[in-house]
């Protein structure tokens, strides 16, 4: 189900060329990738400490977790093109996508860790991490990101700035009502919307094939007029250079663009997913074409980088990684008297 | 200016405060050439056209979403939820984000959002379009809930809505509108040109009296004014309350009264079971039940479904008869 093959380094010095990236482009992704992958080992970890038998009340970090790991290009190559002032609208599986859009990582670790130092003073948690100097929000419910990214896309136009709204969901949201319904309305009113489906391949754990009349939603998109892509989730390159030109005709009032990117977390839906509804080769054959590992190759194989640099970039990764959980784990937890607070502003 | 019925109030309070601050528009279905169906946004399409004045498709929760979107980055939209009766199909996007997220992102985004809807039954529109439903909005944190009951009262609502921060809902009752395609038991006034505000949390003494308390919201505090009247003719004199909001209340107001009086009805189109009756009658006895002559009495709409034949639907919702009578039977 890989889209496109790994193209020759021809081939692939054209693609980087043609979107307009430079060697330290790839470089800040590449690192971007690699933070998001220590950052949600990090927290898969500390997760499951004292979680044996597994519950989820027990432990440092309560309640559901949903990770991303194996995801970080759709992530990494779809907000490489956003500003700070651009919205993004993510998901109940957000950490990807706050890490590429530059929120905190020390106050979003002490968010998941429920501390007062965190992006919500400890009131929203891993599914409802909101950062406004980055315009950055996310919901717990599913499909509930479209319309409210399309709020925002309407904001700017009325407001008259050239920014961008993206709408994270993944494949199983985009069944839900308001993806519809939001692809009319974007269409019709030439909304600066982006919305990017992640197909991981399953709505937590019902395969899309089981549930979906049509292969690809991208075919959806392309029923209301919205320009639709399908591009390759575990490519970076791939997934910068649509969104790029998505951005660019929003930006200059052209409206709506659907991408659907073809991923795969390497995870459960949540942490404690028992997975026995996808086989242990499916993992191994998606592992195989790990978005990390294939950019690192392709850095190495265009002399980008050498393998000290790539070391140095991981280092300084962990090392940043290392400090937000320290400084998550050594953050007071929030006064009691902070939830009868801030009802209303 | 002398304005019948709500409707007008309203769009009126809109009007001014959208000349004041362009950050208002106006979204939802058929807010332009029918101004919201029951009149709340009437003029302002022609007043401000299409750019801020906006036609959705039937679509609750995405433009309930849109709503949201919006107030996170710096407009205050006015949705107009056509009946209250709809909102289940936007329910998600109102009870979830919009009342939440100004909570769950600790301050930083506020959700200055003004939905209007149309409540209310009394003109045979059956089950799925005469409902109140305003104690749902009401039990949820993170809503204001504002209920008018007369022109005066409209408009300086509306504006208090659209200078706040907050979502609020304002809940219209058909027949206060004023249209002329609807019954209409509510009343004409003199209000004033100008902008003026209404505090949200300070209940009104439509009428005062000694006898007992009733408490009331929107076309029950007409019915409720009308059995005072008849009340009056036997020698009972009954005060008659007009919450005017829900979230926040005035718990000062009520139990005054209560203590006054020491007999209290509480009068209510929503439905009967853990509704708006029980949360009041709980916070009179808890600040006034040394006081009470009687045990508190309600009356409201007795957990049925809003029926729509004539008679079926008179005995359901309370009318003037039954308000007086519920009240009579306290003082006896």
């Amino acid at each position: 189900m890989i889209i496109k093959p790994e193209p020759s380094p021809k081939d692939l010095s054209f693609f980087i060329e043609n979107a307009g990236l430079k060697p330290s482009d790839l470089l800040n992704m590449y690192k971007k990738m690699v933070t998001i992958r220590y950052f949600e080992e990090s927290i898969k970890k500390v997760y499951h400490e004292g979680k044996n038998p597994f519950n989820m009340a027990a432990g440092i970090i309560r309640g559901e977790m949903h990770l991303s790991i194996g995801q970080e290009a759709v992530a990494v190559g779809s907000l490489y093109n956003a500003r700070d002032e651009d919205a993004v609208i993510s998901t109940h599986r957000p950490h990807h996508h706050a890490i590429a859009k530059g929120v905190d990582l020390k106050a979003l670790a002490a968010e998941i860790f429920g501390k007062a130092t965190g992006l919500c003073k400890g009131k929203g948690g891993h599914m409802h991490l909101f950062d406004r100097t980055k315009n950055f929000a996310c919901s717990g419910i599913v499909g509930a990101s479209f319309p409210q990214a399309a709020g925002a896309a309407f904001a700017f136009k009325y407001l008259g700035k050239d920014n961008v709204a993206f709408a994270f969901a993944g494949e199983g949201a985009a069944n839900h009502g308001t993806f519809a319904e939001t692809l009319n309305i974007a269409s019709a009113w030439e909304l600066p919307l982006i919305i990017i489906i992640e197909d991981n391949k399953y709505a937590d754990s019902t395969p899309k094939s089981l549930v979906m009349s049509t292969t690809f939603h991208y075919q959806r998109g392309l029923a209301y007029n919205v320009p639709s892509y399908l591009v390759d989730g575990m490519d970076v390159i791939d997934v910068y250079s649509v969104v790029k030109k998505a951005a660019e005709r929003a930006r200059k009032g052209f409206g709506p663009t659907l991408i659907e990117a073809l991923t795969y977390r390497y995870v459960g839906h949540f942490e404690g997913d028992g997975e026995e509804y996808r086989t242990k080769e499916e993992v191994e054959f998606w592992s195989a074409v790990d978005p990390i590992r294939r950019l690192e190759n392709r850095l190495l194989k265009l002399n980008y980088a050498d393998n000290d640099i790539l070391a140095k970039l991981r280092e300084e990764a962990r090392r940043e990684v290392q400090e937000a959980i320290n400084f998550a784990m050594n953050s007071p937890y929030p006064d009691p008297s902070e939830a009868f607070r801030g009802v209303f502003a | 200016m002398k304005i019948r019925g709500i409707a007008q109030a309203i769009a009126e309070g809109i009007r001014q405060e959208m000349e004041r601050n362009d950050r208002i528009v106006v979204l939802g279905e058929d807010v332009t050439y029918w101004g919201a169906v029951f009149g709340f946004t009437m003029g302002l399409f022609e007043k401000f056209g299409r750019r801020r004045v906006i036609d959705t498709p039937i679509t609750e929760q995405t433009f309930m979403g849109i709503a949201v979107g919006a107030a996170a980055a710096g407009l205050h939209p006015v949705v107009s939820l056509m009946f209250v009766d709809f909102l289940g199909a936007g329910f998600d996007q109102m009870f979830n984000h919009m009342a939440k997220n100004y909570y769950m992102s600790g301050g930083q985004f506020p959700m200055p959002v003004t939905v209007i809807t149309a409540i209310g039954g009394g003109y045979g529109d059956s089950a799925q379009h005469s409902q109140v439903l305003y104690g749902l909005f009401a039990h949820l944190p993170g809503f204001k809930v504002v209920i008018p009951s007369t022109p005066y009262d409209a408009k300086g609502l509306t504006i208090k809505a659209l200078r706040d921060n907050n979502p609020v809902v304002i809940f219209g009752h058909k027949l206060l509108t004023g249209l002329p395609f609807l019954p209409f038991e509510g009343i004409e006034e003199e209000v004033p040109d100008e902008p003026y505000e209404i505090d949200f949390g300070k209940a009104a003494v439509r009428r005062e009296g000694s006898d007992l308390t009733i408490i009331a919201t929107a076309l029950m505090v007409h019915r409720s004014l009308k059995a005072a009247e008849m009340l009056q003719k036997e020698g009972i004199s009954a005060e008659v309350i007009d919450l005017r909001t829900l979230v926040p209340l005035d718990e000062e107001t009520i139990v005054k009264s209560a203590k006054k009086t020491g007999r209290v009805l509480i009068v209510d189109e929503d439905y009967m079971s853990y509704g708006m009756t029980g949360e009041v009658a709980f916070r009179i006895q808890a600040k006034a039940l040394s006081n009470l002559k009687v045990p508190i009495a309600r009356l409201a709409v007795p957990d049925v479904p809003i029926p729509f034949s004539e008679p079926l639907e008179s005995a359901v919702i309370p009318s003037v008869n039954s308000i007086y009578n519920e009240a009579k039977k306290l003082v006896h």
